[in-house]
């Protein structure tokens, strides 16, 4: 039996925006109380003790040679343990930037700000990290830029990503 | 025309309340590696799929899929995640078997209990958003609720169900994998405090860290591999009402529609007579009760007499959890039903030192969700 | 070892929706009451079912596949939810294939729901959680970013513009115009789109998909059964998935490798070595317009960094030679995370059985693939349907 596709087939109600906040639509509000206290490790732990004392460290695995960052306590490639821990330099080359006008929430920023993936000096050629770039303008972030990391003062700094306040051209 | 699938390696951790010095990254590795030992494989070249249970708000990530390949070497490789109990991946790999697309399919789950902070909060996201939650009960006041009607529908009485806590938490004391083993009397379970009544503090499970990895091999793969394939006779997996207003209180029906699947994959007729071994749901005690029913181990309204009698102690008649079960082990989350699956294989390859179920060749395994749920699955093995 | 072989018997979906009236469970339910009546069966007839569902948070519940079951008609079935990320609703069916392959199930049904208007005050909130919990959400995260990110590194690697890319967003809105199901389908030009408000350089709001409210079902069934239930079943030829690794920032973000992966699996399955050749339709991911052309390069439709080509020449029109997203797609129809990539899949579905209305595409297609993507710019999955 051959079937035929109508609109009115396809169910569903659409309502507008201010169907809700109006009252013509009824609804349940929750805010969920889900927290968290996440376990850095072994890996994370020593990479965010050395980020307090303003150190980057990666780790290198003796089987494919390659150098990464973050650090981590097995090869992904190779499923070998890694040990030789590497301290990497604070410099790096952009490898992809945005410009960002929005917050998570989808409100607008007055200021775009930079998020980059910044494959660091030491590393192997394309390993990375996610951070923010500073003290450039729409024009002059690129592909390729190269970057250096501007570090928090040392009793501010708690051991965390943010322990680097952004990377800036050099 | 089925295929025979084993499980030809299993790697666990202890599990512990807490494990600040590793992350669950860490946890799953140590697993892997020892699974992987044990069934002497290389992920990266020897494993057609891998499967990861977990659920966002047990991790505090959103899609948490993206952090499971790494530790286990399935970087690149075909990978999904089950929002469910482990033994429904099991479940899931032995599927992929029989498709006679996979050879050797591994299955991981973890628990990092110790990281969240609101649990009950938490499980209390998994009620309805629009009937139940603006209630604003505790979850597991519902296993009270539970309890009570089991306990007026089959005359069970309280006093079994702590016989449960009794025993499971002395079966503890022997598995060095366990951390609340205890020496507890019947005495000191009853003068348990109630927390969520007729359920006492002592009837309710505890959380704990651990990560188990398993591996399974189609007939033709453990040729190859070394080791003691221990057989995947038979699984099923199914679900009663989410909706708490239609289900059925008194008795488990997703675990005897599960257990129907896997026994008539399993030919299992007479599950009194032919399991030599259980391991079984017992995140609170009278669900051990509830469960032996519902599986066909007994008669409706006999469990608690069995328990009474011993049958379910480690020499008796039907071992029920001997590993100490969710009580003595902990509550791994959706990793439950892999660590008494392991437990289930160290029996059936004679390998369960001081806790070995002598000459059992046959075990049932099943898993239940945890409140609100009203899902779980069920795996039969055999050697 | 041959394969058991499994098709697609039937099919149905809700309007996609920005904000929809329903419940997740009364969504789920439309669907699948949809897809049961197109092929004449009732839940008796059932043997299991596969929901699929992307992250919790979108709903702020917890356990979504537990909570969708009674809707989903799994009431006392045997009931699994797979998952990974976006790239869900084309896995759902990948985990239909294998129950019914298997030799456990007969006929399935396999649901993707997705309701994103519950989160509040924005559905983006609920995708900040995707990122690491120690390194990279502290920097203040915003799911546009990987979009961006992966955007631009694409652009810069093959000297792509915004402008080639655009031309996937005007056609894809445009096919949506006749999805009876679209909420946000339009007739654009590329300046619309380049001149639309600036998200996150050089992702612009006319390049990226909606958020949406929405499902879609499918019944699958083994070939016993497929061919007592209709007289045109559609099969399941091949499938496909891959997982990279979750340390995106040590990847090269200008190819979607394990895309490639999951296809090569696919195509192998399928006895498939030209695809550009030996397929007449694609679905590709669509939720942002550069993705269509990263995952046509991933899947083989063309060489890395010249997909761009097919869609200024007009192939992938839906009078091309071949047809790209007929359907409309994310940005044409909408983008209830799960949902969308099954209706991939339906689409394929409608498309070979001739039954895709005002969106058919000429010719009578014989065969098509069905590919959604997700997580950290990390997951393809891939279906390829054939009659």
């Amino acid at each position: 039996m051959p079937l035929r596709w109508t609109v009115n087939e396809f169910r569903g109600t659409p309502l507008r925006e201010s169907d809700i906040p109006e009252g013509r639509v009824l609804s349940v509000r929750w805010d969920p109380n889900a927290r968290y206290a996440w376990d850095a490790g072994i890996a994370i732990g020593r990479f965010l003790q050395g980020l307090k004392e303003g150190r980057i460290l990666g780790v290198h695995c003796p089987s494919c040679r390659r150098t990464v960052v973050p650090p981590r306590i097995v090869c992904e490639n190779c499923f070998r343990p890694l040990t030789q821990w590497v301290p990497l330099q604070d410099t790096g080359t952009v490898q992809t930037v945005s410009v960002c006008y929005v917050n998570w929430d989808a409100s607008r920023r007055r200021e775009p700000e930079f998020p980059a993936v910044i494959a660091l000096d030491g590393a192997s050629p394309g390993c990375g990290i996610l951070h923010i770039l500073g003290e450039v303008t729409p024009q002059t972030v690129r592909v390729g830029l190269r970057v250096r990391a501007l570090w928090k003062p040392p009793q501010e700094r708690t051991g965390a990503i943010t322990d680097i306040c952004y990377f800036r051209p050099l | 025309m089925m295929r025979r699938v084993a499980i030809v390696g299993i790697g666990f951790t202890p599990f512990r309340p807490l494990s600040p010095e590793v992350s669950y990254r860490e946890l799953v590795y140590e697993s892997a590696q020892r699974a992987y030992h044990d069934a002497g494989i290389n992920p990266r070249e020897d494993v057609d799929s891998f499967i990861t249970v977990a659920e966002d708000y047990e991790e505090g990530t959103a899609i948490f899929d993206e952090y499971t390949p790494d530790q286990l070497g399935a970087a690149l490789r075909p990978v999904h995640t089950i929002t469910a109990d482990g033994l429904y991946a099991i479940s899931a790999g032995y599927m992929l078997i029989q498709t006679g697309q996979c050879e050797v399919v591994v299955v991981e789950g973890h628990s990092k209990a110790s990281n969240v902070l609101t649990p009950s909060y938490i499980s209390a996201l998994a009620l309805d958003p629009i009937y139940n939650r603006p209630l604003r009960f505790h979850p597991a006041c519902l296993a009270g609720m539970e309890m009570a009607r089991f306990l007026v529908e089959t005359g069970t009485v309280r006093e079994q169900c702590l016989r449960v806590a009794v025993k499971n938490r002395r079966n503890a004391l022997l598995n060095p994998l366990a951390p609340y083993g205890a020496d507890l009397t019947l005495e000191e379970a009853l003068a348990s405090p109630p927390a969520f009544a007729p359920l006492s503090e002592v009837e309710m499970s505890r959380s704990a860290d651990g990560a188990i990895v398993v591996v399974l091999a189609s007939e033709e793969a453990t040729r190859r591999l070394k080791g003691h394939p221990v057989w995947i006779r038979g699984v099923g997996w199914c679900s009663d009402s989410p909706t708490l207003e239609t289900r059925e209180w008194g008795e488990a029906v997703y675990a005897h529609l599960s257990a129907r699947m896997a026994y008539r994959l399993a030919g299992i007729r007479n599950p009194a007579r032919e399991v030599h071994l259980a391991e079984i749901d017992d995140t609170y005690a009278y669900k051990e009760l509830m469960h032996m029913e519902a599986l066909g181990l007994c008669r409706r309204g006999e469990a608690g007499r069995l328990v009474e009698e011993g049958a379910t102690e480690r020499d008796g008649l039907l071992p029920v959890n001997v590993s100490g079960g969710s009580l003595g082990m902990g509550h791994l989350g959706e990793a439950t039903g892999l660590a008494r699956l392991a437990e289930a294989v160290m029996h059936l390859r004679g390998d369960a030192e001081r806790r070995q179920v002598k000459g059992a060749q046959t075990a049932l395994v099943q898993s239940w969700r945890g409140v609100p749920s009203s899902s779980g699955a069920v795996v039969v093995l055999g050697v | 070892m041959p394969f058991r072989r499994v098709a697609v018997v039937g099919a149905g979906m809700t309007r996609f929706m920005r904000r929809a009236l329903e419940t997740p469970k009364e969504l789920a339910f439309y669907a699948t009451r949809m897809a049961l009546d197109s092929c004449e069966l009732t839940l008796k007839d059932i043997d299991g079912v596969i929901l699929g569902s992307a992250p919790d948070a979108f709903d702020g519940v917890h356990r979504k596949g537990e909570y969708l079951i009674d809707g989903a008609g799994a009431f006392r079935k045997p009931v699994m939810r797979g998952y990974v990320g976006g790239g869900t609703g084309v896995w759902a069916v990948i985990q239909g294939w294998y129950h019914v392959a298997s030799g456990l199930f007969d006929t399935v049904l396999v649901v993707c729901e997705e309701k994103m208007s519950s989160c509040y005050p924005h559905p983006q909130g609920a995708f900040n959680a995707i990122f690491d919990h120690t390194l990279e959400r502290p920097l203040g995260t915003n799911l546009l970013w990987i979009f961006a990110l992966e955007m631009h590194r694409y652009m810069a690697t093959y000297g792509i513009t915004e402008r080639d890319i655009a031309l996937v967003s005007v056609k894809n809105k445009r096919n949506g115009l006749d999805h009876p199901c679209s909420h946000v389908a339009g007739n654009i030009t590329v300046d619309d789109v380049l001149q639309s408000e600036v998200m996150a350089w050089p992702v612009k709001r006319l390049d990226v998909s909606p958020t949406s409210d929405g499902a879609v079902a499918l019944v699958m069934a083994c070939e016993e059964k497929a061919r007592r239930i209709t007289h045109k079943p559609v099969w399941v030829e091949g499938i496909g998935w891959c997982l990279d690794t979750s340390y995106w920032t040590n990847r090269d973000l200008a190819y979607p490798v394990y895309v490639e992966k999951a296809a090569r699996m696919a195509y192998k399955m399928a006895g498939i070595v030209d695809p550009r050749k030996q397929i007449d339709i694609v679905e590709p991911y669509d939720p942002f317009d550069y993705k269509e052309l990263h995952h046509l390069e991933g899947l083989g439709f063309a060489r890395r960094g010249e997909a761009p080509d097919l869609i200024a020449s007009g192939v992938a029109n839906r009078d091309g030679d071949l047809p790209v997203t007929p359907s409309g797609g994310l940005l044409g129809v909408g983008n209830p995370i799960a949902a969308a990539g099954l209706m991939k899949v339906a689409e394929i579905f409608w498309q070979l059985r001739g039954e895709a209305g005002k969106r058919q595409v000429p010719g009578k297609p014989r065969r098509g693939l069905a590919q959604a993507w997700g997580d950290l710019m990390q997951v393809g999955t891939v279906v390829v349907l054939g009659i």
